[in-house]
């Protein structure tokens, strides 16, 4: 198993104000100064994890008291040059959202060759949310991503200059300078939370990374490995499954207590989003959309499908959040790999919400020498068990 | 409600469209909103004791179907264009209400041979303040209990035109024209945000008495750009009708009706 160290780099000092900490919060509450200190934090956090051995997974979001990454490209440039061995994940670029493709595939091709073949490239979807600044239709915007997926494929792939003129990109030249450093181009990995997602990810040959996903986990991994299986011939290798949820370690169970509750300070600010945001019409098939109004659901999925309120335990049975001692956060974080048939790459959230600098690098060191070895040490084997009728 | 089936069917170029049809004389050609058309819709039925009543569910709309590669204001144009060829209109009276009135004024600015008058009820599509000044409110996205507000004057009696938002008590069918309705108005609205930068500086082609109508109490677009619509279609009127909100046609039908048909009249 790959361990991955992200952080959404928020401004959660912001968060003390009532109302959205997302789209409408307004820019008064992002004072530069505080910001100015938490992203060289959050950076420092990243090149301490480098030297302890994680791998890297940065995200980008906009308007966001959440996250004031603006983009993955741009925080992961800088890490490029800063860190030395973590493999640098880009999780994702929001390609939906993005008017230049082409640029997109540049950015991400020139961090692959600054750091040495060390990028994984992340294409995401991105939250409803992001629509109100990208201003980017939420009506077919898998159809935009899917072309916009294409053309950034060629783009790394091709050795000649080509011209695009599709429905939603046109380009006279594209012309990849720098190619990346990897050949023929980067892993690539996809979000997804359902099993058709999955199975498309899997004909893709792509790493397949789902978010908090709790109990939907199996289903969509299962589906996965028997899709990969009849698409290539053979059984996925152990590096295609990925799963994204929250830890916190200490030293005793009081300190762990402590940290949890600054952290959860995170997972009771995800509502706060406008809700005319949380699901525009498009951004959902309608299939799904009727679904959720036949059981009375006006509005979008929040809070990762836990109870409002949820507790400790709610959370690491959920596997939502993996928090406890060293021996027991191994033994949580090996139980629910065991149940979804085996993670390959666990993306941890390994600060949020109120955790401090000193916590966090405590927190971070404690796991990577207690807990990271064993958890390396664990190879999924992702034979398909059951094949469905067909 | 919006989300009933409309009775008769019609196929336009291999597109297969959901239509309300309804009264005798001459032909009236009905362009809905954004949200839909109710079969049992008032204001229509009052028209149609005078005039031939053709109502179509836009295609992406109801159940009608959406062809490849309609995906802007000026693809439904276009697509009215076969439509009205097909059914052979001449003479015809051309109403449109609110996304409806975008696509009316799109269709007038094309030619108006086909057509005699043109009425604008609360209408969107055109953008005549600054690039600072947003002027038509955000209507797309607007949360699905707040519509019934947003759109009427009354949201008691807007409410009921959405089947009072209990999705649980309705048919699968009616369910899907109202996801299915949101989505297909979002498509078409989204960038600009429910106008076409080009359309005021087109808007002089149209060459047929028109009226602009407008709900006072319109929270969508207020009646002062409804004023500058009327005023950017030459020899345009403006009637202003009280107690009616963007929807105000439904909500005020006998109002609406009866300055519509004394215009026609005139």
């Amino acid at each position: 198993m790959e361990i991955w160290q992200f952080c959404e780099q928020s401004m959660h000092p912001a968060w003390n104000n009532p109302g959205p900490t997302k789209v409408t919060i307004p820019n008064e509450l992002c004072d530069p100064v505080i910001a100015h200190e938490l992203y060289n934090r959050y950076l420092d956090e990243w090149m301490l994890g480098d030297e302890l051995g994680y791998n890297i997974f940065v995200n980008e979001h906009h308007a966001s008291a959440n996250c004031m990454s603006v983009s993955c490209t741009l925080t992961l440039s800088i890490l490029a040059r800063q860190t030395k061995n973590a493999r640098l994940l880009s999780l994702g670029v929001p390609i939906a959202n993005r008017t230049d493709p082409y640029r997109v595939a540049e950015e991400l091709a020139m961090i692959d060759v600054i750091s040495k073949g060390r990028l994984e490239v992340g294409l995401v979807k991105a939250s409803p949310f992001e629509l109100a600044m990208s201003n980017q239709s939420p009506a077919r915007i898998m159809d935009r991503y899917w072309e916009g997926h294409d053309l950034i494929v060629k783009a790394f792939t091709s050795r000649e200059p080509f011209s695009w003129e599709g429905e939603f990109y046109q380009y006279r030249n594209i012309n990849l300078w720098p190619r990346p450093y990897q050949q023929p181009m980067p892993p690539m990995w996809i979000t997804a939370s359902s099993a058709a997602n999955g199975r498309k990810i899997a004909q893709l040959g792509y790493v397949c990374a789902t978010f908090f996903n709790g109990k939907g986990t199996k289903m969509l991994f299962d589906a996965y490995r028997e899709e990969y299986l009849k698409t290539h011939g053979h059984i996925a290798p152990p590096t295609r499954l990925a799963y994204l949820g929250m830890m916190v370690t200490g030293h005793n169970e009081a300190q762990v207590a402590e940290r949890v509750a600054k952290m959860k300070v995170y997972l009771d600010v995800q509502p706060r989003t406008p809700k005319e945001w949380t699901n525009p019409p498009g951004y959902e098939s309608i299939e799904g959309n009727v679904k959720a109004l036949q059981v009375g659901k006006k509005g979008g999925r929040l809070n990762f499908g836990l109870p409002p309120n949820p507790s400790l335990e709610q959370m690491i049975d959920g596997g939502i959040f993996f928090a406890g001692t060293p021996d027991q956060i191994y033994n949580q974080i090996k139980k629910f790999s065991d149940s979804v048939g085996g993670i390959d790459h666990l993306l941890l959230l390994s600060q949020a919400g109120e955790l401090s600098h000193a916590e966090t690098v405590d927190s971070l060191t404690l796991f990577a020498k207690e807990v990271m070895p064993r958890l390396k040490a664990l190879k999924s084997t992702h034979e398909v068990v059951t094949m469905a009728a067909e | 409600m919006l989300m009933t089936a409309l009775p008769d069917r019609v196929s336009v170029g291999g597109t297969t469209l959901e239509v309300l049809r309804k009264g005798r004389g001459q032909p009236l050609l009905f362009l809905h909103p954004g949200h839909g058309i109710d079969p049992a819709d008032e204001f229509l039925e009052a028209l149609a004791g005078k005039y031939r009543v053709i109502a179509p569910a836009h295609p992406g709309f109801g159940a009608s179907q959406l062809p490849a590669g309609v995906t802007s204001v000026d693809d439904l144009a276009y697509f009215y264009l076969d439509f009205i060829e097909q059914e052979d209109l001449h003479d015809a009276v051309l109403v449109g209400a609110s996304f409806g009135g975008w696509l009316a004024a799109e269709l007038a600015i094309k030619g108006t041979g086909r057509f005699s008058k043109l009425v604008l009820l609360d209408s969107v599509g055109a953008k005549f303040g600054d690039r600072e000044q947003r002027e038509i409110k955000e209507i797309l996205n607007t949360p699905i209990d707040d519509l019934p507000g947003v759109l009427f004057a009354d949201p008691k009696a807007g409410v009921k035109k959405f089947g009072d938002l209990d999705f649980p008590s309705m048919t699968e069918a009616e369910i899907t024209r109202f996801a299915r309705n949101r989505e297909s108005f979002l498509m078409f609205g989204w960038a600009p945000a429910l106008f076409n930068p080009k359309l005021a500086a087109r808007l002089h082609r149209i060459a047929i008495p028109s009226l602009v109508m407008w709900g006072e109490d319109d929270a969508v677009v207020p009646p002062a750009y409804g004023r500058a619509f009327a005023k950017a279609i030459p020899g345009a009127t403006f009637a202003g009708i009280p107690h009616a909100g963007h929807y105000g046609y439904m909500e005020q039908p006998q109002a609406y009706a009866s300055a519509v048909l004394r215009f026609l009249n005139g």
